[in-house]
């Protein structure tokens, strides 16, 4: 068996699994949200009866992050509907959103709070959940009446996924990151191309990377079809999971018969910035030949985009530069937001480094990266084009129809924000 | 089983942000009048030359107007995107009882058969360049055909895979309590009627809270 497979099998209680089949897993974490949380709540209740507890307190994890800064009526409601299941079932890993807990934007703050572990099953109401398979578990996402299962039963099924492994090799060029090479990769799949498959990240370029990195090419699994994203653990998971007082780790195995659907092999240093083009995540295109494209917004935010590894990168470019056009920064969570005003570069904190170039800092969450409601911070509200980290760009991904968003690397959103139209970052990063 | 009416047709890679749009994912599911919302929106997201082919700038929805389709017909990879199960209910709640696409992204997929909102059937060709935006159709899951009424031509419908069983049950909950897949779940051992279901997944003819009972009945195969 493949890692994943070797994970499932565990949860299973099986001696082995095979892709195509189904098997009922226990579930080491639930993981809800703003958006999702209410509707799965309901379920939960109308299902299990309105007395009915969460079957383990201390494995469900609720973080809003979605429609946290609006005054939508409807947004604040529903974020009392949580708070109040919160304070009922007495669960101990709830982020208020009104409290010094908040994190911001779950996928990464799931991470942060050491609950993204490697053996681990992990599901959750957001389908960018696949985030935290980059710690060598199985992450993957679902919707609120499976999340209302677990929540009563702790178990789920789970189709076997076939597994597609992608090898990366070489070095990575300075001007180059992981959201180049998964959305170069997303094409080469297809936007269905890996349909309910898992995709398995190995190679001596994958082992150099930071968890956030890492996290970026797990996170985009869904952008093809995905059904997970795995990166085997390593001694970067470990370090980081330690740093963060983790110290105990399941270890998994993975025996010699490991089978895989197919194998693609990149050579990363061969690589170069990569944007998708409107209106979907697979049509990539070289950076260096999109310079005809003005841009009226630059984006860097999300689970996608908005961690320390992708502000430290715009914080290179930025460095004593300033923006040609509206620059939005979104900082993942609160405590990247903090880490902004303390971590330097060339004795400047990054966060003045973006204020001097003219950039608007929001406060944590998941903001405009789908748009949300009209008030949304860095939302785009009519016919703006903006080139931005996250992870969509359907129609009306980040609001209004009319819009046009391409996606690409902080460092090429962040070189792009300096001369106002899509550039290869290279020229600014040696 | 056999769903009939008027056929709605998208294209390919129809995400869950046209199906319905991140702004709407506000309202409470569990209050009738707020839930009918998601179907006002369903499919709003879709740009209007891809709304309702062959000729587009057919709204799935008019406001105010029941809207008169109950099947979808979608092409390759039909609700791709975020997670959210409010896609599948905005189409419920719009009429749809089936959506017969060429291929399905696998959360969509997976949510219209847990949830049991519409009946997910995958066609063997892509038929949204076929069937037209009003064609009277009959989706028949035990011939596994959708015949167009108006040229007479039944095009084939592939198998339901390892799912079939959950689509029969009515959704996750009622496959799970007919089938012991409840594990040692305490929930089910204090499980009282309140959600108007038994243990088997029934509804509960007594059960005096069946306004909320918003489930369908399961789709015999």
């Amino acid at each position: 068996m493949n890692f994943i497979e070797t994970v499932l099998a565990r949860r299973a209680g099986r001696e082995r699994v095979t892709p195509g089949e189904t098997v009922w897993v226990d579930v080491d974490t639930l993981l809800t949200h703003d958006v999702c949380g209410p509707g799965t709540i309901g379920i939960f209740q109308h299902e299990f009866g309105r007395e009915a507890t969460v079957w383990d307190p201390d494995k469900v994890v609720l973080m809003p992050d979605h429609y946290i800064f609006t005054e939508d009526a409807h947004a604040i409601r529903n974020r009392e509907l949580v708070r109040q299941f919160a304070h009922e079932q007495a669960l101990p890993h709830y982020y208020d959103e009104a409290s010094d807990r908040y994190r911001g934007v779950c996928h990464v703050g799931f991470a942060e709070e050491g609950f993204a572990r490697p053996g681990r099953v992990l599901f959750g109401t957001d389908s960018h959940t696949c985030t935290a398979g980059a710690f060598g578990q199985f992450a993957t996402g679902i919707g609120n009446t499976d999340a209302a299962f677990i929540m009563g039963t702790g178990r789920l099924w789970v189709k076997v996924p076939e597994t597609v492994r992608i090898i990366l090799h070489g070095h990575w060029p300075a001007a180059l990151m992981a959201k180049d090479a998964i959305l170069q990769i997303i094409c080469d799949l297809g936007l269905d191309g890996a349909t309910y498959g898992a995709l398995e990240f190995v190679g001596e370029a994958v082992e150099a990377l930071d968890m956030d990195e890492r996290m970026t090419l797990c996170n985009m699994a869904i952008e093809a079809g995905g059904k997970c994203g795995v990166i085997p653990p390593d001694a970067v998971t470990y370090d980081y999971l330690r740093a963060r007082g983790v110290d105990a780790f399941e270890s998994i195995t993975v025996n010699g018969d490991a089978r895989y659907q197919r194998v693609l092999v990149y050579d990363v240093s061969l690589m170069r910035p990569t944007v998708a083009m409107p209106y979907t995540p697979d049509r990539a295109a070289l950076a260096a030949d999109l310079s005809d494209v003005k841009l009226d917004q630059c984006y860097i935010g999300s689970c996608t985009g908005g961690k320390m590894a992708d502000f430290r990168a715009a914080a290179r470019v930025l460095n004593g530069r300033s923006v040609a056009c509206r620059t939005v920064m979104v900082p993942a969570t609160r405590e990247i937001e903090k880490a902004l005003e303390t971590e330097t570069l060339h004795d400047h904190t990054l966060a003045d480094i973006f204020r001097a170039a003219g950039a608007e800092m929001g406060p944590p969450s998941c903001a405009a990266c789908l748009g949300g409601p009209k008030d949304t911070f860095g939302r785009l509200n009519g016919d703006e084009v903006c080139l931005s980290t996250t992870n969509r760009n359907f129609p009306g991904r980040m609001g209004s129809p009319k819009s046009q968003t391409f996606l690409a690397s902080p460092l090429t959103v962040a070189a792009s924000a300096v001369i106002g139209r899509i550039i290869d970052p290279s020229v600014y990063v040696t | 089983m056999v769903i009939k009416g008027k056929a709605y047709v998208v294209g390919d890679h129809v995400d869950t942000d046209q199906i319905i749009p991140a702004e709407h994912l506000v309202y409470r599911m569990d209050d009738p009048q707020e839930r009918a919302l998601y179907g006002r929106f369903a499919l709003t997201g879709v740009p209007a030359e891809g709304a309702g082919l062959p000729h587009g700038c057919t709204p799935l929805v008019k406001a105010d107007e029941a809207a008169p389709f109950t099947v979808l017909i979608g092409g390759q990879n039909f609700g791709c995107g975020s997670s959210r199960e409010h896609a599948p209910v905005a189409l419920a709640e719009a009429g749809i009882q089936a959506v017969v696409a060429h291929s399905y992204a696998r959360i969509f997929f997976r949510n219209s058969v847990d949830g049991g909102f519409v009946l997910p059937a995958e066609s063997e060709e892509n038929l949204s360049m076929t069937i037209a935006t009003g064609d009277e159709v009959e989706v028949n899951m035990k011939t596994q055909t959708l015949k167009n009424k108006r040229t007479g031509v039944s095009h084939a419908l592939k198998p339901m895979d390892t799912v079939a069983e959950i689509v029969s049950a009515g959704g996750l909950f009622a496959y799970a309590r007919e089938n012991q897949r409840m594990g040692d779940c305490k929930n089910e051992q204090d499980y009282c009627t309140a959600g108007g279901r038994d243990r088997a997944g029934s509804v509960q003819a007594s059960c005096e809270d069946t306004d909320r009972c918003w489930y369908p009945g399961g789709f015999a195969l």
